[in-house]
């Protein structure tokens, strides 16, 4: 799928970058207000797709050249290490522990680690979603 | 409300199990689709639609008033799994497509005498 | 907690195992993995001195505490011993291994991985004091053993044995788990010392025989006991170091550890005794006959483990029977546990040994029949020497250690005499009989191993390969270990004080309260007594026998072969496969659906027969939400779409009419307050929408073919059914509240107890994190199935190819 759009292509620069970081804002405020791993994750997904539909799969590999699969099994190995971290602390599997941390430039701020586990689920839906579209992208 | 979501689901039920037992492969998936839109809205519909605020903690809300965070938590998880199940099901029937040349059902039938 | 996280250590060092062999291949991967077991064997010969003193190590690593399941890591005489066979023996093999496998040909990551498992697995099923974890490593050996004999996988009988052993094992693992939960219900505990301090309350209970009989199954599966042997001759296709190591020294050990461990629990009932002495010792006498049939070294060894661990076992058997006789410390039957323990430890030195030479003779001369080799002794000096040390010690001859323990198998045999309970007073002159014939059999097949491999005449042409010593290396562990045999023989009682005596007070609790109570000392030399007399005609007619065993050996060959269990484990392997798949073709027809159809029944039936059985179905009014304008369109639009693609023509308009499906869905969730679903379903509909129209796209021509679905009146029936089921049960599951939501109390606590404010996504990283943990590996598995169909493109040809 070889497109040459240009006002596709520019406007794309543009809105790759606020939908990523609306992805990443989403993601940090899932704990509190809707969001999560799961949507920041997709929305990620749906800001590299742009990139694809705009330029080519080729052009967008170069740029980010991320191997998905490892992604994702990095996801999977973040997630289950935090899960299984708490059987260190002598606490049953999947206990979270979280406390409050006065931080510079945030103010007090609450450190989660199911933050942690989140962030292996995000992981896990761009590297699986990724994975899948540009196998079948790539496939012609 | 709910009176009236049920029967819609009934019917989206419906749909989807004849799509699915359709002949075109196509179909089918388009099916499994529709059959797990339908079981979302269950999901949420037996929960109670009553809710006034989302479940989301905010100042000046009681905890009654909250809509059912269960259904919803269970519905988001199963949106990303049917996602991964169409796709998988999607480059299942490319793959058969080209393999065998048809994507009708009735062809590629096939038990363990084939060899 | 630090007991707990040893057993693991393997598996952990596993980890890093296939990184090492990647990026430092041009070092043997063996020499980082011995690191693991010398560690440990150090630590575990750190705890020897205080457990020999009586003294005991717990640590507990709680698991699911909600079922009271917990790692219990519980080190006493028996399980130290124990561990330090697996780490020691280990060590050794993992030196061995490290000549043996070539670094650039093999698969080294898969081997040593397997191999760490194994190694944590085994010192798990001995530390466990929690049977359910107990079980849980006994079934990873069992995993673990199958995987290293399948090592060679592209070899059919590599194949073939692997699958045998695992058939097997695994059975009698089952059978086991059977007999741990009627253990369980009966003590009302899973520990192991708990169940052993309420002993004799168990056997009063109903269930506490089919326990019994159970927990045999399973320890005489996985020792090779009579009639399960027939596994270990397979196992043999393993490599050597694995054979020496699992089914030698430690795996095939497990049972009588199992045994061993649960003797102060069982050792109440006669018919454990009659089972574990009985059937012991008549696998020593089956096996040892048997292995004088073997072509192959390893076969013979393989039967001779088979005979030695039937040997132990009837030691156990008669060791039990103490608990019966009053003042039986004071008896000739004090020996029996002596001698059960003493020949374990005995038997990992020579057999170890013994493996590693027949590794050392297939490596060097490309062949392991026995028929093809001879005259090696000139060539292979130090290979001789050691399997000679071995051969006698296993034969029972004076100065090695076996000489000791067979001595003492044969006093707790004869020591039958002294009781006459459960008949004995009659029956017991069978024990030594029977005993003595086994170890004739025994005798007879030691000389046979050595001699017609490393005696007689060279026969260089049937050799595929120049046969000459092994290098240095991979003598170093056999060595050590012929070293060892003869070691013992001169000091037996530095052994028995550190090593058995303690493992001995662990198997009998109600004869000994300390180690140092045992009142036993070895001397090679203990006067001219009937024990002696059977010795020296052991050796006498055992001699005879061997001189003349090529006038009589072909007399095996008249055994038929369909009788043997062999066959009928294969019979039943192939009636089990064609009676199920005859079962099956009764309603598999081959059309999809027909499955569906049957499902979907099946669903209307069972939900609808719930509803009206339990009376479940209701109409309640109450509680109804508000109807609104907006939800009634957007129904509308939705139900709309959902015609569209029933009645399309077009598979694009299908397609595009989905999608408005579910963006409708979205703007439901919208206004039913579920922000989160609403902004996931919005992109996970545009993303599949994109998908369907890629996949559409690629479809080529002929699907492309516009053409209205015809009408199916079955179909519809069904279809039909299954609309109206749900809408059942969505009006009953709103009509009624059976139990209270769980939803009150995460709405209630989700600021208190998980910190959080959105209590959607508290509930999936939190509350039910584990569910999200398996969620997002379902999704894992998707991506990897679509890459592997896409990118690795199996055609029919090369799948026919790769079933051969």
């Amino acid at each position: 799928m070889r497109t040459n759009d240009v006002m596709l292509q520019t406007a794309t620069k543009v809105v790759t970058f606020i939908i990523l970081m609306f992805a990443v804002h989403i993601f940090f405020a899932g704990h509190y207000t809707p969001g999560g791993g799961f949507i920041g994750g997709l929305l990620t997904t749906t800001a590299i797709v742009l990139l694809m539909l705009a330029f080519d799969i080729p052009t967008v590999k170069k740029v980010l050249p991320i191997n998905y699969v490892v992604l994702t099994a990095v996801g999977l190995l973040f997630a289950i290490a935090t899960a299984s971290a708490s059987i260190i602390f002598d606490v049953p599997f999947f206990t979270h522990a979280y406390d409050y941390y006065d931080l510079p430039l945030f103010g007090e701020t609450s450190l989660h680690s199911a933050l942690l586990f989140d962030i292996g689920v995000y992981l896990v839906v761009v590297g699986v979603t990724m994975t899948i579209i540009q196998t079948i992208g790539e496939d012609e | 409300m709910e009176i009236i979501m049920s029967v819609a689901i009934g019917l989206m039920f419906m749909a989807a199990v004849y799509l699915i037992l359709s002949k075109s492969l196509i179909r089918i998936i388009i099916g499994t689709s529709l059959l797990s839109h339908a079981a979302h809205l269950l999901f949420l519909t037996m929960g109670g639609l009553g809710g006034i605020a989302p479940p989301v903690v905010s100042d000046g809300v009681t905890v009654n008033d909250y809509a059912d965070p269960l259904p919803q938590a269970l519905i988001l998880t199963a949106i990303v799994i049917a996602f991964a199940v169409t796709s998988f099901f999607l480059v299942l029937a490319y793959r058969a497509y080209q393999e065998l040349g048809t994507d009708n059902m009735e062809q590629l039938r096939g038990t363990e005498d084939y060899e | 907690m630090s007991l707990v996280f040893l057993i693991f250590l393997p598996i952990l060092a596993a980890l890093f195992i296939p990184l090492l062999f990647k990026r430092l291949g041009q070092i043997h991967t063996g020499w980082f993995v011995l690191l693991v077991p010398t560690a440990l064997f150090l630590y575990y010969a750190t705890r020897l001195p205080s457990v020999m003193e009586g003294g005991t190590y717990v640590s507990e690593l709680s698991w699911i505490p909600s079922l009271d399941i917990a790692f219990i890591a519980y080190l006493d005489g028996l399980s130290l011993l124990f561990s330090l066979l697996i780490t020691g023996i280990g060590a050794l093999v993992v030196l061995y291994s490290v000549f043996y496998l070539d670094k650039h040909r093999e698969q080294l990551h898969n081997f040593y991985v397997y191999l760490l498992i194994f190694m944590s697995a085994m010192l798990g099923v001995v530390q466990s004091d929690h049977l359910i974890t107990l079980y849980l490593f006994w079934e990873l050996t069992s995993i673990s053993s199958f995987l290293l004999i399948a090592y060679w996988y592209t070899r059919d009988r590599s194949r073939f044995g692997a699958l045998k052993s695992m058939m097997i094992t695994v059975f009698g693992g089952l059978m086991m788990l059977g007999g741990f939960v009627l253990l369980s219900i009966i003590g009302g505990t899973y520990s192991i010392r708990e169940l052993i301090a309420q002993a004799p309350e168990l056997a009063e209970h109903d269930f506490f025989i089919w326990a019994l009989v159970l927990v045999l199954l399973g320890a005489f599966t996985k020792s090779a006991q009579f009639p399960f042997y027939i596994w270990l001759p397979d196992a043999m296709e393993a490599p050597t170091p694995v054979s020496a190591y699992l089914h030698s020294a430690t795996m095939v050990k497990a049972g009588i550890y199992l045994v061993a461990r649960l003797t102060p629990v069982f050792a109440l009932s006669e018919v454990w005794m009659w089972l574990v002495a009985g059937v012991g010792l008549f696998t020593m006498v089956w096996a040892s006959f048997f292995a004088l049939k073997q072509k192959d070294l390893k076969g013979i060894l393989a039967f001779s483990t088979v005979s030695q661990l039937g040997l132990i076992m009837s030691l156990l058997g008669v060791a039990a029977a103490a608990y019966h006789v009053e003042g039986a410390a004071e008896t000739y039957l004090k020996y029996a546990a002596f001698a059960a323990i003493f020949h374990l430890i005995n038997h990992a030195t020579f057999k170890g040994s013994l493996f590693m030479i027949a590794g050392i003779v297939d490596h060097e001369t490309g062949t392991r029949d026995i028929r093809k080799l001879g005259g090696l002794m000139s060539l292979m000096p130090i290979s001789f020497t050691v399997a000679l040390i071995g051969s006698l010690s296993m034969a029972g001859m004076p100065p090695f250690n076996g000489f000791l323990s067979k001595e003492m198998f044969l006093t707790a045999m004869l020591s039958l005499q002294e009781f006459n309970l459960f008949s004995m007073d009659v029956w017991w002159i069978l024990f030594p009989v029977i005993a003595w014939i086994g170890s004739v059999f025994t005798f007879i097949y030691s000389l046979y191993f050595v001699f017609h491999t490393f005696a007689g005449k060279h026969k260089p042409d049937q050799l595929p390969k120049q046969a000459h010593e092994a290098p240095v290396g991979m003598l170093i562990s056999p060595v050590f270990l012929a070293v060892l045999v003869v070691l013992i023989f001169f000091i037996p009682n530095v052994i028995g004080d550190w090593l058995v005596k303690p493992a001995v007070a662990a198997i009998q609790p109600f004869l000994y309260d300390s180690p140092q109570s045992v009142d036993i000392t070895v001397s090679a030399w203990h006067g001219f007594n009937t024990e002696l007399f059977m010795t020296l005609g052991i050796f006498a007619i055992g001699g005879l026998m061997f001189w003349t065993l090529r006038k009589w050996q072909h007399l095996y060959d008249l055994y038929p072969d369909p009788i043997s269990l062999n066959r009928l484990y294969d019979e039943l392997m192939v009636l089990s496969e064609s009676g199920v798949s005859r079962f099956s073709k009764m309603y598999m027809t081959g059309f999809i659906r027909t499955y569906l159809v049957y499902m979907f029944s099946f669903v209307i039936f069972i939900v609808l027969l719930t509803l009206f059985m339990t009376d479940a179905f209701r109409l309640n009014f109450d509680n109804l939400a508000p109807i609104g304008v907006y939800e009634i369109v957007i129904l509308f639009a939705m139900l709309g779409a959902t015609v569209t693609i029933l009645v399309s023509k077009s598979r694009l308009t299908a397609i595009i009419a989905l999608g408005a499906v579910g963006y409708s869905i979205a703007l439901l969730f919208v206004i039913f307050r579920a922000p989160d679903l609403a902004l996931t379903q919005l992109v996970i509909e545009t993303i599949s929408v994109a998908l369907f129209l890629l996949a559409f796209y690629h479809l080529p021509q002929i699907s492309r073919k516009e053409e209205r679905m015809n009408f199916r009146f079955g179909n519809a029936v069904v279809a039909f059914g299954v609309g109206l089921t749900m809408t059942l049960v969505a009006l009953s599951a709103h009509s009624q509240k059976a139990l209270p939501s769980i939803s009150e109390f995460y709405k209630e606590t989700v600021y208190t107890e998980a910190a959080g404010g959105n209590i959607v996504n508290v509930i999936l990283v939190d509350y039910r994190g584990f569910d999200t943990l398996f969620e997002i590996a379902v999704l894992a598995i998707a991506a990897i199935g679509i890459i592997s169909m896409i990118r690795l493109r199996l055609t029919k040809k090369e799948d026919q190819h790769e079933n051969k």
